[in-house]
Order: C-alpha cells, then sequence, then structure tokens
C-alpha cells in the first residue's frame, strides 16, 4: 500500500497552509477569545453552530490556498496592463474571482431573503483573513464589491436595489468606490466632479477621478462606480457633497447590459504593491454622456460613503494585520531552517550550526512580529464581534465602542504590520531582499496600509479631534470597562498579576493624557492638541492591543493550562511570553508618548517651512 | 439509482499524530478531526454521478461517536442527500464495519456502494473489499475512473502494473483511490442547506450486529526517528553502500 505515503498536501496545499495563518490560534481567538459560538443566540444567527462555522471557515482555507496563493507573486510580477482599450489581468485572478462568487462568500453577510447568508460578522473576518493572508491584491476586488453593495444596499432606492445587487451578489459586477481626484484626496470637501440633473431624474456626471482600486478590469462583466460629485448649485465644502451610481455599461431592463457609459479609463497607476488591482484614473463625462444615479438624498454623500469607509476601514487593518502575519510564519518558517553561527560561548569551530531561531536576537524580531500580528489580528476580529453584538443583537453599546475603536482598529495594524513585515526581511537577512523570497513583497504590499482609506494622520485627528468625546464620552468608559473585566480576571492568575500590575500603570497614563488633553481643547488649545495626534493613535493603539495580549494570556491560561497535549503547553507558553514582551518591552514606550503629549509639545508644530 | 457512500471520521491529515504515554493508541484529546480525505473522493464521485443524471439519490453513512455525524454533515454539504449515522462509541474494526455497512445495504438496496480504499488512521484496506463479499456483490478497488453503462460499472483500477478495468454488474462495490477526482469544496449556502437535510442516527443492535473486535493492540510506538543522510562521492561508493550497507541491492 505505497499509496498511504502520499502527501495530501500537493492535493490541498496544506504544506503551505500553515504559512497563512495559524489555524490553532485562529481558532483559538474564534471560540475562546471572542466566543463564536455564543452568537448562535442572536435570533438572526441561530442557523449557526460550530461545525458550520468550521466548514465555512474550511471552505476559505480551500479558495485561499487552492485559488488565490499560487498567483500572489505572479499577479505582482505581472501587474495588470492597458493597451489604451482595455485592461488584461491575469487569467487567475478571474478564476479566483469565480470561486469567491461560486462560495457564497459575496453576499455572506446579508439576510437569506436578500440571497445572502447572514454570515456572523466575525466568522466572515476570519475568512478575508485566509484571503488577504493568501493573496491581498486579488482580495481587494471582492471587498471593494461587497463595500460598495453594502452602501447600495443601505441607502438605494428599492429599484437601485434591484438594478445592482443581484449581479454585485453574484459576482456578475465588481464595485469601487471612487472619492479621490487628481488634486483632492484627504479633504474631500474640495472635490470638483459635478453633477447635473437632467429631465429623467438623472445626472450627468463631470470630472476625474485618481487612484480608484479596480477602477477597470476585465474580469468581470461589469463596474459598478460608486462616485462622490457635488451637484449644480450645492454648497461648498463637505456639505454639498452628493453619492451616485455610476455604472461602466448603463442597464436595461431585466439586467442586460445597455450602452457603454461615458467613464473611460485615462490610465493604470504603477505601484509600490497590491500590484495586481488596477490603480485607475477615471474620466467621468468626457463625451458629455456619463450617466449617474442619485445615491439617497442629495448632499449626503459623503454621510453614505462613511458607511462604507468605516467598514473598509477594518478591512484595511485586517489586510495590515494579515500581510504581518504571513511575513511573521514565514520568517519563522525560515528561521527554524536555517542553520547560520553558534551560541556565544560556544568556540568549536568545528561544532553544528545552530538554526538562527536559536540566537536571542532573531527571537526578538519573532517575538515582536508575533506581537504586532496575533494582536493586530485580535484587534479586528474585536472589530468584527462589536459589529455583531450591534447589528445581530442589537447592543447599541457595542456600536459606540466600535465608531471609538475604528481609528485603531484601521492603524495600529498598518503601522506595526509593515515594521513585522520590516523584522521577517531581517530575519531572513539577503535572502529576504530577494525577490525569490516572499517576505519583500508583503513589505511592499502592506505599505499601502497607513495610506489608503484615510491615511494615519487622518485617522489620529479623527480618533482625538472627534471619536474619543462622541456620545459624552460614553466611547471611552465602555472601552475601560471592557478592559477592567479583563484585568480582574487576569490578575487572579498568578502568572499574569504582575503584568496586570504593570499594564494599569500604563493605563492610568493613557487616562491622565487623555483628560489633560480634553482640558486643554475645552481651553481653545485644540491646535496644538492636535498637532500631536500621531502619539496619541499610537498610544491607544498600544494599551488596546496591550489589553488583548492579556485577554489572550487569561484566556490562553484557562483553556489550556490543564492539557496535557504539548502543542497546548506550547501554544500556552507563547502566548504568556508575548504577552510579557508586550506588556514589559513595547507598553513602557507610552511613557514617552504622554510626556510630550501632556506638555503639548510644540517641536513639530512650531517648526516653519523655510527652516527646512 | 441510489448510491451508498460510506465516510469516516479521523484524525485531520494536517494534524501531527501524537502517542498517549501509555502506548496504548494515538491521543485524540482535543485533536482535530476531519473526513478521511478518500471518503471525501468517494463523495465527490458520488456527487458527479449525480450531477450527469446517472445517480438519483446518495445516502452517506458513517460509524462511529456521536461527533461523527461533523463528518456526515460534512458530506451533506457536498451534495449527499441525507445520511445515516450508526453510533457507537466501541471501536469498530474492518470485519464489524463491513457487517455494518452490510446491514445498511441491505436496508437501502443501492446500486453501487462507494468506499475510500482505506482510512488514514489504520490503513487496512479491508472493509469495502469485506463487504463487497459478505454482500455478494462484485468489487472495484482503487479506482481511477468510474463509469456506469447501463446495469454495469467500469472501473479503472491503480495496480502496480499500470491501469485494469474492470466491468461489474451492479449492484457493485467501488473504493476510490487518489487520482479518482479532486473533491470540491462547499459552498457556503451548501453548508446551511446541510442542516437541513435528514440524518438518522441507528445504533449497531437496530441493525442486528453484535461488535465483536477480532484483533487485540498490544502497543502503540512513533516510528523511529530518521537518522540524518550522507552525501555520496561517485557512483560506485552508492552502489556500494546500496548493497553492502542498506542491503536493497
Amino acid at each position: 500500500m505505497s499509496d498511504t505515503g502520499f502527501h495530501f498536501s500537493e492535493r490541498q496545499g496544506a504544506a503551505v497552509m500553515s504559512k497563512l495563518i495559524n489555524t490553532k490560534d485562529l481558532e483559538f481567538l474564534l471560540y475562546h477569545v471572542f466566543d463564536a459560538a455564543q452568537l448562535a443566540e442572536f435570533p438572526r444567527y441561530a442557523d449557526y453552530d460550530r461545525t458550520s462555522f468550521d466548514g465555512i471557515l474550511g471552505t476559505a482555507a480551500r479558495i485561499a490556498t487552492d485559488y488565490l496563493l499560487p498567483h500572489n507573486a505572479k499577479a505582482d510580477a505581472q501587474e495588470p496592463v492597458f493597451d489604451g482599450q482595455r485592461v488584461e489581468t491575469l487569467p487567475e485572478v478571474k478564476i479566483a474571482w469565480k470561486h469567491f462568487a461560486a462560495s457564497g462568500l459575496l453576499a455572506a453577510r446579508h439576510g437569506i431573503d436578500e440571497g445572502g447568508m447572514q454570515l456572523p460578522s466575525l466568522i466572515h473576518m476570519a475568512c478575508n483573513a485566509w484571503f488577504v493572508s493568501a493573496n491581498p491584491s486579488t482580495a481587494a476586488y471582492p471587498f471593494l464589491t461587497s463595500a460598495a453593495a453594502n452602501v447600495i444596499h443601505a441607502f438605494g432606492s428599492q429599484s437601485q436595489k434591484q438594478t445592482f445587487l443581484p449581479h454585485l451578489f453574484s459576482g456578475r459586477f465588481a464595485g469601487t468606490m471612487a472619492l479621490t481626484e487628481p488634486d483632492v484626496g484627504s479633504s474631500l470637501g474640495d472635490l470638483t466632479t459635478r453633477a447635473i440633473l437632467t429631465e429623467d431624474g438623472s445626472y450627468r456626471i463631470k470630472g476625474q477621478k485618481m487612484y480608484i482600486s479596480g477602477g477597470d478590469q476585465d474580469i468581470t462583466e461589469n463596474i459598478v462606480h460608486l462616485v462622490l460629485a457635488r451637484i449644480q448649485g450645492a454648497p461648498e465644502g463637505v456639505k454639498g457633497i452628493s453619492l451616485f451610481i455610476v455604472p461602466k455599461f448603463r442597464m436595461q431592463a431585466d439586467g442586460v447590459l445597455g450602452e457603454r457609459n461615458d467613464v473611460q479609463l485615462a490610465g493604470l497607476l504603477h505601484k509600490m504593491g497590491y500590484r495586481g488591482t488596477t490603480s485607475t484614473v477615471l474620466t467621468f463625462g468626457e463625451q458629455g454622456d456619463c450617466h449617474g444615479y442619485l445615491l439617497g438624498e442629495p448632499n449626503k454623500g459623503l454621510m453614505y460613503m462613511f458607511k462604507m469607509m468605516n467598514e473598509a476601514r477594518i478591512g484595511v487593518g485586517l489586510g495590515a494585520a494579515m500581510i504581518g502575519y504571513r511575513g511573521y510564519l514565514e520568517s519563522l518558517d525560515y528561521a527554524r531552517q536555517r542553520p547560520q553561527g553558534r551560541s556565544p560561548t560556544e568556540k568549536n569551530p568545528h561544532s553544528k550550526p545552530l538554526n538562527i531561531i536559536e540566537h536571542a536576537d532573531v527571537k526578538r524580531m519573532l517575538l515582536a512580529q508575533k506581537c504586532y500580528a496575533e494582536g493586530s489580528l485580535a484587534l479586528c476580529l474585536l472589530a468584527a464581534r462589536l459589529v455583531d453584538e450591534q447589528e445581530a443583537g442589537g447592543n447599541q453599546e457595542s456600536g459606540i465602542l466600535l465608531d471609538l475603536l475604528t481609528p485603531v482598529v484601521k492603524s495600529y495594524p498598518s503601522f506595526y504590520g509593515p515594521r513585522a513585515n520590516d523584522l521577517a526581511i531581517q530575519v531572513l537577512g539577503g535572502a529576504g531582499y530577494t525577490r525569490e523570497y516572499p517576505v519583500e513583497q508583503c513589505y511592499r504590499d502592506n505599505r499601502l496600509n497607513p495610506i489608503h482609506e484615510g491615511t494615519h494622520g487622518i485617522q489620529s485627528l479623527d480618533l482625538l479631534g472627534r471619536k474619543l468625546w462622541q456620545h459624552q464620552g460614553r466611547g471611552q468608559q465602555l472601552l475601560l470597562g471592557r478592559i477592567e473585566a479583563t484585568l480582574k480576571s487576569a490578575q487572579t492568575k498568578t502568572v499574569l498579576a504582575l503584568w496586570v500590575a504593570e499594564y494599569r500603570i500604563h493605563l492610568k497614563t493613557l487616562i491622565n493624557t487623555t483628560l489633560i488633553l480634553g482640558q486643554a481643547m475645552q481651553n481653545g488649545q485644540a491646535d496644538a492638541v492636535l498637532a500631536n495626534s500621531a502619539l496619541y493613535l499610537d498610544m491607544m493603539g498600544k494599551l488596546v492591543v496591550g489589553w488583548l495580549w492579556l485577554e489572550m494570556a487569561d484566556k490562553a491560561q484557562t483553556t489550556f493550562a490543564d492539557s496535557p497535549a504539548p502543542d497546548d503547553q506550547n501554544f500556552l507558553a507563547g502566548k504568556l511570553q508575548a504577552a510579557r514582551y508586550f506588556i514589559g518591552w513595547e507598553l513602557p514606550e507610552v511613557e514617552l508618548l504622554a510626556q510630550r503629549l501632556q506638555g503639548l509639545d510644540g517641536t513639530c508644530r512650531e517648526m516653519q517651512p523655510d527652516w527646512f | 439509482m441510489k448510491v451508498l457512500v460510506a465516510v469516516k471520521r479521523v484524525i485531520d491529515y494536517n494534524v501531527k499524530v501524537r502517542v498517549k504515554a501509555d502506548n496504548t493508541g494515538v491521543d485524540l484529546t482535543n485533536v482535530k478531526m476531519a473526513m478521511n480525505p478518500f471518503c471525501e473522493i468517494a463523495v465527490e464521485e458520488a456527487v458527479r454521478l449525480k450531477e450527469k443524471g446517472v445517480a438519483t439519490e446518495i445516502v452517506v453513512v458513517s460509524i462511529g461517536p456521536k461527533t461523527s455525524q461533523e463528518q456526515i454533515r460534512t458530506a451533506l454539504a457536498l451534495g449527499a442527500d441525507r445520511g445515516i449515522q450508526i453510533e457507537t462509541d466501541e471501536e469498530v474494526q474492518s470485519l464489524d464495519a463491513a457487517k455494518l455497512l452490510k446491514a445498511v445495504v441491505d436496508k437501502e438496496q443501492p446500486q453501487l456502494v462507494i468506499l475510500g480504499k482505506q482510512s488514514i488512521d489504520s490503513d487496512n484496506n479491508q472493509t469495502g473489499q469485506m463487504l463487497a463479499a459478505l454482500a455478494g456483490m462484485g468489487q472495484g478497488t482503487f479506482a481511477s475512473e468510474v463509469v456506469v453503462d447501463g446495469d454495469k460499472v467500469n472501473v479503472t483500477r491503480e495496480v502496480d502494473g499500470g491501469l485494469v478495468t474492470v466491468g461489474l454488474k451492479l449492484p457493485a462495490v467501488v473504493t476510490t483511490d487518489l487520482r479518482l477526482n479532486e473533491p470540491r469544496y462547499a459552498s457556503l449556502p451548501n453548508i446551511m442547506k446541510a442542516k437541513k437535510k435528514p440524518l438518522e442516527s441507528v445504533s449497531p443492535a437496530d441493525l442486528g450486529v453484535t461488535l465483536s473486535p477480532r484483533l487485540t493492540t498490544l502497543k502503540v510506538e512513533e516510528p523511529p526517528k530518521r537518522a540524518g543522510g550522507i552525501k555520496v562521492g561517485s557512483v560506485s561508493e552508492l552502489v556500494e553502500k546500496l548493497k553492502n550497507e542498506a542491503k536493497v541491492i
């Protein structure tokens, strides 16, 4: 029976599966930290149980491993091309898209009666974790499409929903979000794309958009752009922006494609990473005949777009987390196998070299990556859990907490994911700097994440200037309440008590800093406070992720302390050691941040352009 | 045509198997379990026969503890129509499994029974053959191609010398080899629909079978650790070592 030695991995790609995500970690997070099984208590999710969740995650893992991972490097090396007529993407991207559609994932979050699966956000997020880890640029197409569908679902008219949603759900059409213009990026209030009402109630759109991901491609029959534009005569600034549906092909009755709409691809942009996703410059209405359909009410476009943006921001956080995670697992695997050097006390040159994972400095780099990657994944799953509590559980407080945390969920992974990838390259050394190994691509891909869907700076202003103070600061209270619950549980465990005490010191620093900054803002010093907003965002991120590390350590201790299995003991010890690293090495940095923040340090703000 | 597919719950093939400290068996506590890969191929083949209009109903059967319902659900999500679980917490050896399946065959009267050629836990490669003998059916084992033709099925078998095709009168037993097909994944809607498909649970006693293990496990040990290889300088050195050290030529 010679076949028994056959590696099933040949069929299912298991050999690389472990490099996409640590399945034990994902299971631990879903079922022990975020209690996925409990979601079935919400009526919307009553049909689910762990077996169905596991089945769905298995399907996601299969698609990621079999249809996304194999062309990740190829899509990076062979970017989409534009010959002046049409864009050409790799055939593999089209095949992957078909599988996304066939699996039911595009519509999964929507109601059964709308052709969806009522899939919990938590499980959906975990599925997406597989996809972005395997191939972030191909995974971007379904993400954008789901986001566009969600906006139409939330704000579109009945007829708009009927016209577009079934095709976005089935994968026949894809979606985009078209906000940015050549001269207008973060400051959307200045946008210049115009919309003129016509007699039939539709609008004619005119303007140019830039950096539009998926703005053109040859994967789907049609593309549904959601375009921000100003209706003629509307107020200046953000109060006069409306949102329009602009299809690449106009629609006839019964879903038949009509005439080509006047949306033209002016050119493709050539990016550092995420190269498989087209990044486009689009011209709307060059021939004066670009039909657009108003979504919802006039002048409320930005509000509608923010619905999509908030989801997209969590999605960006997940992308950053998982590219960081992928780099971590790649460098871990390399470090386990690469013999090089001996211990400092080994003087015999003929002794066997150590695998580099034995060197303390390599361990440092792996431990930091583990902290950033697994902590970031936990953060994104927390956000998803809050979405479920709010949407399916009717818990408005979870929604308030999610609002507060959204800039952190976007930014912490985006800031530390690329740092993790930087360390992954360092672990591989010269190999890491070559394109023969995957970590340099991880780094280039991940470098996008602090930029798009609101830059790091924008997120920090959103947090410190707005989110903290919304709902009379209720979000802060809710966050502190949840943190306290973890600390109470953790401090009863001998191994964790010391770290809880350390954490409390830094938490107090955060609370004090927030109070001081709040008062300064009320005293008319908003300029000086917001000047250092990025530091505050970093501080908040560290405290939130530090909390999640204590939570993971606490739950790991509860779950595995009594298990006789060596795998469980190693997993537990790894979580504990990473928590120790985070609390002892990462968190103390908040004290330096606090000094600058509390003193309203003006070093950067007072610097003058002419002094550079 | 009704097709019966047998599936087994086994340790997931990705899991590194651990032997119990007392050497009585493999440690299964908190270990991820999954459908035996050869059984996945069996389910896939049945689903393809249904998609071709050859099969009209797929019944999937599994023997094992209550948790083996998970594997039946998986098969239902992949396209089987209903499930039968033969629930027992006892050890089930090949002959007992074949007897239990024979009882289900008597009850269900399928035209075709498809099983994996072996399970990756015990590697016996016996159940399909024993079932065929007990049920008086023809058998086509190690199938790499299955073509139903009227009241016959042609099974291409992978054997050491190449491929052999046997024609069997229906009803017949087929056991699957790896290259028969590539199993699909279950779509999300099908995973949820599977929960609503019928799943009946019976005991061995209900089927008139008393489990009677004939083999005793004396000891389970991990295979010896592989020693590192060496580099040889020339072909003649290699031949010399193969002859005198490894004694394989």
